[in-house]
């Protein structure tokens, strides 16, 4: 029966010769795993579309609507962030691999006569391959990915002549907006697609018809590709496929803060394989920036398209291949000079860690800082987390996902089931004063910020949370919040010693003649950690 | 090759090589089809909340007949939270006693109209009829009217979740 069926298809489609023919390919006996990066990256293109089309069945194609469709997908769907995960840093991989596969045909020289075509599609394979990667970025609609496109669409325009015309094109004439959006959508989910299903269809034919590049002297019998090679590839494939699934398991893939165009704090930052072109922008000024944005990128793309023209001798054995070596090793170093610049450059808060400068904690005002403060003392972080792993029973506070007013977090504190009917949240008893610091504090979280405040040190929260009681802010400024009737906070180590501003407490008058401030009899404990934290201003 | 040696024979390593192509294959496929699967099938995470919505006014709502009340209510539909219309059809039996009635018919979800003549709910799509409490008359219908969770607090009806029963 099985085989009337087989013997049905193969006369009524020659399906199975066509499939016999493709696997018993001859392939030269030199053939081998250097060999199977072409392989990995269709396998790396598979997956990419696979995941995007899972993604697309849960993604509101315009913006705004997009970012929370993007949220709901890491949030609330179960293997979402998973999918997503495999999607992002497979666009990474993808160039990973593309590139690397660049490398061994170019230190092969497999791209001499009579390859040269095989080539130059794979040139703009990677083309294409950036050109997802480009469009892509722009599709969760956050900050990263809105400010990174205005950077993208204004040096577009750099392009002599054609600049103009090509942010028409990328619809973003007047700055990014719904038709930026739309067009990038488009690209990334229609257009590229299609163009790079034809071009792998004409890469793959065009490698079949001149057969895999055999090395210089290679006249061992010939062997077939299926199973040695096949088995080969997929080792390969698998390799990769853990690298990339062990990172999406691993690495929750960003989403910030929905895109805002009035945040002049975001510091726009490509995807780190276009950091080189970013870096490379730094050395061109004025008038010559074009040299760096438009010329040299394109002239290195015609480079790479006529390599095989311009490296013309004879074939020769991989090892004695010292120039096409040079130039990968020059390429690479230089590559990873200029990205290393821009990562080094790139100023913290846009990877969400602090080391060195003020810490984040530090730009609280007093009422927030003090706001931790309850927030230990309450013990919310028994139910709720601040950005960090881990599933607790009430929402992770750094991103919940509805932001909520301070009115409506004090009555949601003093009782929990009016505002949110069923949920197992118990009633805060703190006065109001203190409610509203801590409702301070988590309007001022986002995931950027959570992890650094959720470590804020206890010493200076607790000097915020003496100020607070105090209301110290009744009459001084800490970081531009209070009132101005006393002098400004902060720089007051600069001003005074320790042991004036602890007396000038117990006593004003003495210190300062004529000043309106009332003498605080702070318990020793108090004044010891007000005084270190006013210090530390 | 390393493991060209003797030892194997050439049909042997043809077997391996095979079954590593379909092993890991299968491996890979299955990491990417159950996630998938998952993703695609699993409800979202967050559950609904119950939600009271105030419909309409008891005291002005005639006993024994149908009536349809229009009221908003959130929808929470997938990244979306929407204040949408919806309706339901209301008989109030007694002062403490009202049913809601789902605007779909239990066929296959057209909205159905009262006949106040014949005192019936007909669906206009497969002639489904419904009496005042929502049993199926006759129609292809294959369980009554669905009703709306109700709860009286003074003059005020309320609504709560539709509530499916099985025919």
């Amino acid at each position: 029966m099985v085989k009337r069926i087989r013997h049905f298809i193969e006369s009524r489609t020659g399906l199975e010769t066509f499939v016999n023919e493709f696997l018993y390919e001859d392939i030269p006996a030199s053939a081998g795993w250097h060999n199977v990066m072409g392989s990995v990256a269709l396998f790396c293109f598979l997956v990419q579309a696979f995941t995007g089309v899972m993604l697309s069945f849960n993604y509101a194609a315009s913006p705004g609507e997009a970012y929370n469709s993007v949220k709901f997908i890491m949030t609330e769907l179960t293997g979402g962030k998973l999918i997503r995960g495999l999607h992002h840093w497979g666009a990474s991989m993808m160039i990973v691999v593309v590139v690397l596969h660049m490398v061994q045909v170019l230190i092969w020289g497999a791209y001499k006569k009579p390859r040269e075509a095989t080539w130059m599609v794979g040139v703009v394979l990677l083309m294409v391959t950036m050109a997802f990667g480009l469009t892509g970025y722009l599709l969760p609609w956050d900050n990263r990915a809105y400010w990174g496109t205005v950077v993208t669409t204004q040096i577009a325009g750099l392009a002599p002549g054609a600049g103009q015309y090509v942010q028409r094109l990328m619809g973003a004439e007047s700055g990014v907006g719904v038709v930026t959006f739309a067009r990038f959508y488009s690209m990334h989910t229609l257009l590229l697609p299609v163009a790079i299903l034809l071009l792998i269809a004409f890469h793959v034919y065009l490698v079949r018809k001149h057969g895999v590049a055999p090395d210089p002297g290679d006249n061992g019998p010939k062997g077939k590709f299926y199973p040695s090679q096949v088995f080969k590839d997929t080792v390969a494939i698998f390799v990769a496929f853990t690298v990339l699934f062990s990172m999406a398991l691993i690495l929750e893939a960003p989403l910030g803060r929905l895109a805002d165009p009035t945040d002049t704090s975001y510091t726009p930052r490509p995807d780190w394989y276009f950091m080189f072109l970013f870096q490379l922008l730094k050395f061109f000024e004025g008038p010559l920036e074009v040299v760096g944005a438009v010329i040299l990128p394109n002239l290195a793309i015609v480079a790479l398209l006529l390599a095989p023209f311009i490296d013309r001798g004879g074939v020769k054995r991989v090892g004695q291949r010292k120039g096409a070596m040079a130039l990968v090793l020059v390429g690479a170093i230089g590559w990873s000079a200029l990205t290393g610049a821009a990562i080094s450059g790139t100023p913290k808060e846009v990877e969400g860690v602090a080391t060195g400068g003020p810490a984040e904690w530090a730009h609280l005002s007093p009422e927030e800082l003090a706001g931790i403060g309850y927030y230990r003392k309450e013990n919310c972080s028994a139910c709720h987390t601040l950005g960090e792993d881990g599933k607790k029973m009430g929402p992770d506070l750094a991103k919940s996902g509805i932001r909520r007013d301070a009115k409506w977090m004090l009555e949601h504190f003093k009782n929990p089931q009016e505002k949110m009917p069923g949920t197992s949240m118990p009633p805060i008893h703190l006065a109001d004063s203190q409610l509203n610091a801590l409702a301070a504090f988590l309007l001022k979280l986002n995931t950027q910020n959570a992890k650094e405040l959720r470590d804020a040190p206890q010493p200076a929260v607790d000097g915020a949370l003496v100020y607070q009681q105090n209301r110290c802010n009744a009459c001084h400024q800490v970081n531009e919040v209070g009132a101005k009737l006393g002098p400004p906070l902060n720089g007051l180590a600069k001003r005074r010693e320790r042991a004036w501003v602890e007396g000038h407490f117990a006593d004003p008058q003495k210190f300062s003649p004529g000043t309106t401030m009332p003498p605080y009899r702070l318990a020793p404990k108090d004044l010891e950690r007000l005084t270190s934290y006013l210090l530390s201003l | 090759m390393s493991f060209q040696g003797n030892s194997r024979t050439e049909p042997d390593r043809r077997g391996f090589h095979t079954a590593v192509i379909y092993g890991l294959g299968a491996i890979m496929g299955l990491a990417m089809s159950l996630p998938a699967a998952v993703y695609l099938l699993f409800p979202p995470k967050s559950k609904k909340e119950d939600q009271w919505v105030e419909a309409a006014d008891l005291s002005k709502l005639e006993t024994g007949v149908a009536e349809e009340v229009v009221f908003r209510r959130n929808r929470v539909d997938g990244w979306k939270v929407s204040s949408e219309k919806t309706s339901a059809w209301v008989v109030k039996k007694s002062d403490t006693e009202v049913v809601a009635f789902a605007p779909q018919c239990t066929h296959l979800g057209c909205a159905y109209r009262f006949d106040e003549r014949k005192k019936q709910f007909n669906c206009p799509c497969h002639t489904s009829n419904f009496d005042l409490d929502g049993k199926v008359i006759d129609g292809p219908a294959p369980r009554p009217l669905d009703r709306y969770l109700v709860k009286i607090e003074g003059n005020k009806l309320l609504l709560g979740q539709v509530e499916k029963k099985e025919a």
